[in-house]
């Protein structure tokens, strides 16, 4: 064979090397820091002990890792499986057919919101949503209106987040719709169905896998997003994991406790990868 | 189907795309307003004095061109890391038969899903502290290669797999060296893949916030994605024609990337969905 | 130019897929050889093999007198063409044909002027600077085979060349192809499932059936006298007729009639006879009766089925003399192109 054992291991090593090093390395690592008493500053700080399981415990007992749990299923659900998945393929399932300049037009601006450096989008938003000023209070009609940030946070957070991520679930769904082979549709049209009769019996099947892996992905970097930190700060009521383990590990200096919640977040998103897998086989024919 | 049916499919239409079309862009349209007000509110409006005067006071901020220039260095390099180091891994795990293959990238690219930004962030932090690279842009490429790769060698390694064999083999027979193959052969072909790459690689860096933020002390260091957010007057409210004007500045060069790489390659970065 | 020894070649894949099970084959210098099969005979692995591509499992290959078995596919001095011909799409013309020159490190001038000759000598002028995509498929295949010939090998290696044509064009193609390796005289082994091409194209044949060499011959041989049933099947663009007979006093009975043999076989034996249909001529008289099933236009000639009692029979006739169906016709074998296969092989 062409290139020789050696020689792909040779290839490869230097891409594995930076994945062990600052991506497995510290996934792991954080199995060893969830099991001391590891602080910023202090004693524990030069000389941490280990605790067992100690954190684990106190993390399963607390209030505040459920709630912000919590907060961020429904982040995830709303903004990302309901919000992102929906709004993206009812965008490209209404394009699908539309004149080009319309279609083109569209997308831009939709993928416009994904391409902005979060930072700018945050504010953004900000700006929208502010109280004496916002464009959204404006546009109601009055002023001072609702402090959406202030009173209504995760929801702010869920919008932003729609917002931003649409692009690419419209993106995929686009893709998915046009490899619909075109006799498959007609057979339907054909037959006598009706719009929504189509998309059910022919659509909606052969997109299943790519509906399937478009949630997964979105699920996952939804469920590990920081950036609504950049609207909400830490704001208890808008808490969702990110920020928390934020709070804990960098502004409060737990990083004992912080490592202990941090693993027990990447069993949950191995858990949500494995179920969706398991979805995705049952269904295959 | 009736006439109604048709008239309410049509009006349904209109409000979706109606609805998607204001929804897309009323946000955007305050980065195009704001920087030219001389003293803009949060709100959308045209500009009630318009003036260039917000791009001078940009000029004059001690790190407003500083950090866009730190944002390059950050994203050049890692984008020099990552395109490199996926090429060479895509190319060996597209061509050589290792076992398991696909469940390793499949479980590396979930892994980096997962565990980049919030899960490792303690780690990630006491590692580039234990490596005494804290404070440093080189730190700071490192650790966002390593989060970066699994995708990058997902989608390289797909577009190569589509390149044919026939291609190397007949190089081989002709007595080229595995080398002289991939710079003469793979590399040139690859080419639309690899560009699609960098640009990805490029913009997720651009506005990567929370590994310089945690990462970078020196605000001398920071990017423009961590400095935007320091923009407040003596007041201690945000300064909305320094932010708007400088985010303008910022986003940019990124939409101009996506505009290219669009035009000349016809991006597909969902990678498997031939479009 | 050199001669190709094959010598108890044999490949297995993982999964104990045995692709080429101890072959023994001499290709002799200078001759147009084919090699010959069904898909998944193992004839592209053969090929490949050869190039250096698959190293085998147990065997050598040695080309001229040189073992090339331990070597890279670089030093063996073949030149292989594929089916897709692997033209390098970011490379003009002039440059893909060069590329061999340029492994070699021969300086641009060189390399220029000798891709020019070779393209010349194909029929390329004018289109050296152009890119494989803004070529047709004919132009694409004689740049493949230009790069094969600017490199000079002592051994052509065709990978199905002619299958991406359409088919019109391959028949060109055919002849330029077979016109072009005789004046070049180099050693030419090609891999093909038509069996047609093989026998236009090829001064021997090897018919292979997974992993096996089933007979070796000129095409003459190979269409006349297959060595057994399969080849017999194979080879013929109408299929041989193949029917269970049984050797009877100066013959063999076959569907209840007798056909008469010069050299009859042991009375009582159970045979397969194997008569063309296009040796099989139809009349008012001969040995076989039968009905006429299904007439199938083929041009110049028809093939007519006749039922000869619970067998179908086959034959070729020329247009003018298509019978109807329906009607009784008798059917004669012509001389010495009647074959008995004893067990699928054939009885001398």
């Amino acid at each position: 064979m062409g290139l020789g054992r050696s020689r792909a291991v040779g290839f490869i090593a230097p891409a594995l090397l930076l994945i062990g090093v600052f991506l497995v390395f510290p996934g792991v690592w954080t199995l060893y820091i969830g099991a001391t008493n590891f602080r910023l500053t202090g004693v524990a700080a030069r000389t941490p002990d280990f605790v067992g399981l100690d954190n684990y415990r106190a993390a399963l007992g607390d209030e505040t890792f459920y709630h912000s749990l919590w907060l961020t299923l429904l982040f995830v659900f709303g903004s990302a499986v309901i919000g992102q998945n929906g709004l993206g393929f009812t965008l490209a399932w209404a394009l699908r057919d539309t004149r080009k300049w319309l279609k083109r037009t569209l997308e831009t601006l939709v993928l416009l919101a994904w391409i902005l450096p979060s930072s700018v989008v945050a504010f953004l938003w900000v700006a929208m949503l502010d109280r004496d000023g916002g464009t959204i209070n404006e546009m109601l009609g009055n002023t001072p209106g609702v402090a959406w940030i202030v009173e209504y946070p995760l929801l702010s957070i869920i919008i932003f987040n729609i917002w931003r991520g649409t692009a690419f679930s419209m993106m995929l769904y686009s893709a998915a719709l046009s490899s619909v082979p075109p006799s498959h549709l007609e057979t339907a049209r054909l037959a006598g169905a009706t719009g929504t009769q189509t998309l059910r019996d022919v659509v909606l099947p052969h997109i299943r896998r790519y509906a399937l892996t478009n949630t997964l992905l979105i699920t996952l970097w939804t469920f590990n997003d920081f950036t609504p930190f950049l609207i909400t700060a830490t704001d208890y009521d808008a808490q969702i994991i990110a920020t928390y383990i934020y709070e804990r590990a960098i502004v409060a200096g737990e990083m004992g406790y912080s490592g202990a919640i941090s693993l027990l977040v990447l069993l949950i998103n191995l858990l949500l990868a494995l179920f969706y897998l398991r979805v995705g086989r049952r269904g295959s024919r | 189907m009736g006439l109604a049916k048709a008239v309410v499919r049509r009006i349904l239409f209109y409000v979706v795309i109606g609805f998607g079309t204001a929804f897309f862009a009323l946000p955007v349209l305050w980065l195009l307003s704001a920087p030219f007000d001389d003293t803009p509110t949060y709100a959308v409006r045209p500009p009630r004095e318009f003036t260039f005067g917000n791009f001078a006071e940009i000029f004059e901020n001690r790190y407003a061109f500083g950090s866009l220039l730190n944002s390059v260095i950050l994203s050049i390099g890692t984008m020099v890391v990552v395109v490199t180091a996926a090429a060479l891994a895509a190319y060996a795990l597209s061509r050589a038969r290792v076992p398991g293959r696909d469940t390793l990238i499949y479980m590396l690219l979930l892994l980096s899903s997962v565990v980049t930004g919030t899960a490792a962030m303690v780690p990630i932090f006491l590692l580039i502290f234990q490596m005494g690279l804290i404070d440093s842009h080189f730190g700071v490429v490192l650790v966002l290669s390593g989060g970066l790769l699994p995708a990058a060698i997902f989608l390289l390694k797909d577009f190569i797999d589509t390149i044919p064999r026939s291609y190397e083999e007949s190089a081989r027979v002709f007595g080229a060296s595995p080398l002289q193959i991939l710079r003469h052969i793979v590399v040139p072909v690859a080419r639309p893949g690899l560009a699609t790459i960098a640009v990805w690689t490029i913009v997720q860096v651009w506005g990567s916030f929370l590994t310089p933020f945690i990462l970078l002390r020196d605000p001398d260091k920071q990017p423009a994605a961590v400095l935007v957010r320091t923009f407040y007057t003596e007041g201690g409210s945000p300064n909305l024609a320094l932010i708007s004007t400088f985010s303008l500045l910022y986003s940019i060069p990124v939409v101009l990337m996506y505009l290219f790489a669009w035009s000349r390659y016809g991006f597909r970065f969902h990678g498997g969905i031939k479009s | 130019m050199a001669a190709i020894e094959i010598a108890q070649l044999t490949k297995v894949f993982p999964g104990d897929v045995r692709a080429l099970d101890a072959l023994d084959l001499t290709v002799v210098d200078g001759e147009f050889f084919a090699l010959l099969g069904p898909s998944g005979c193992g004839k592209t692995t053969l090929l490949r093999t050869i190039a250096g591509l698959e190293s085998p499992t147990e065997g050598t290959v040695h080309i001229g007198d040189r073992n090339v078995t331990p070597l890279p596919p670089g030093a063996r001095d073949v030149a292989m063409v594929f089916q897709d011909y692997a033209l390098f799409p970011h490379m003009t013309v002039e440059d893909n044909i060069g590329y061999p020159l340029k492994i070699r490190r021969q300086p641009r001038a060189t390399r220029s002027a000798q891709a020019r000759d070779v393209g010349s000598q194909l029929g390329l002028d004018g289109l050296m600077a152009r890119r494989p995509a803004e070529l047709s498929g004919g132009q694409q295949q004689r740049v493949a085979l230009a790069r094969a010939v600017a490199c000079r090998p002592s051994v052509f290696l065709f990978d199905e060349p002619l299958s991406n044509l359409d088919a019109r064009l391959r028949l060109e193609a055919r002849t330029f192809l077979k016109r072009l390796q005789r004046e070049l005289g180099v050693t030419t082994v090609f891999v093909t499932h038509d069996q047609a091409e093989a026998l236009a194209l090829a001064d021997r044949i090897a018919v292979m059936e997974a992993g096996r060499i089933r007979q070796v011959g000129t095409p003459r041989e190979v269409f006349g006298r297959p060595a057994n049933t399969f080849v017999a099947n194979f080879i013929g663009s109408t299929p041989m007729n193949l029917l269970p007979g049984v050797a009877v006093e100066g013959g063999v009975e076959v569907g209840g009639f007798t056909i008469e043999l010069a050299a009859p076989p042991t009375v009582g034996e159970k045979l397969t006879v194997g008569v063309r249909p296009e040796y099989l001529s139809v009349g008012e008289s001969g040995p076989i009766e039968g009905v006429v099933s299904i007439v199938e236009h083929l041009g110049t000639s028809s093939l007519v089925t006749v039922e000869v009692g619970e067998l179908l029979v086959g034959a070729v006739v020329p247009e003018e003399d298509e019978p109807a169906p329906g009607t009784t016709v008798w059917l004669t074998p012509a001389r010495g192109r009647v074959l008995l296969y004893r067990e699928g092989e054939l009885v001398r």
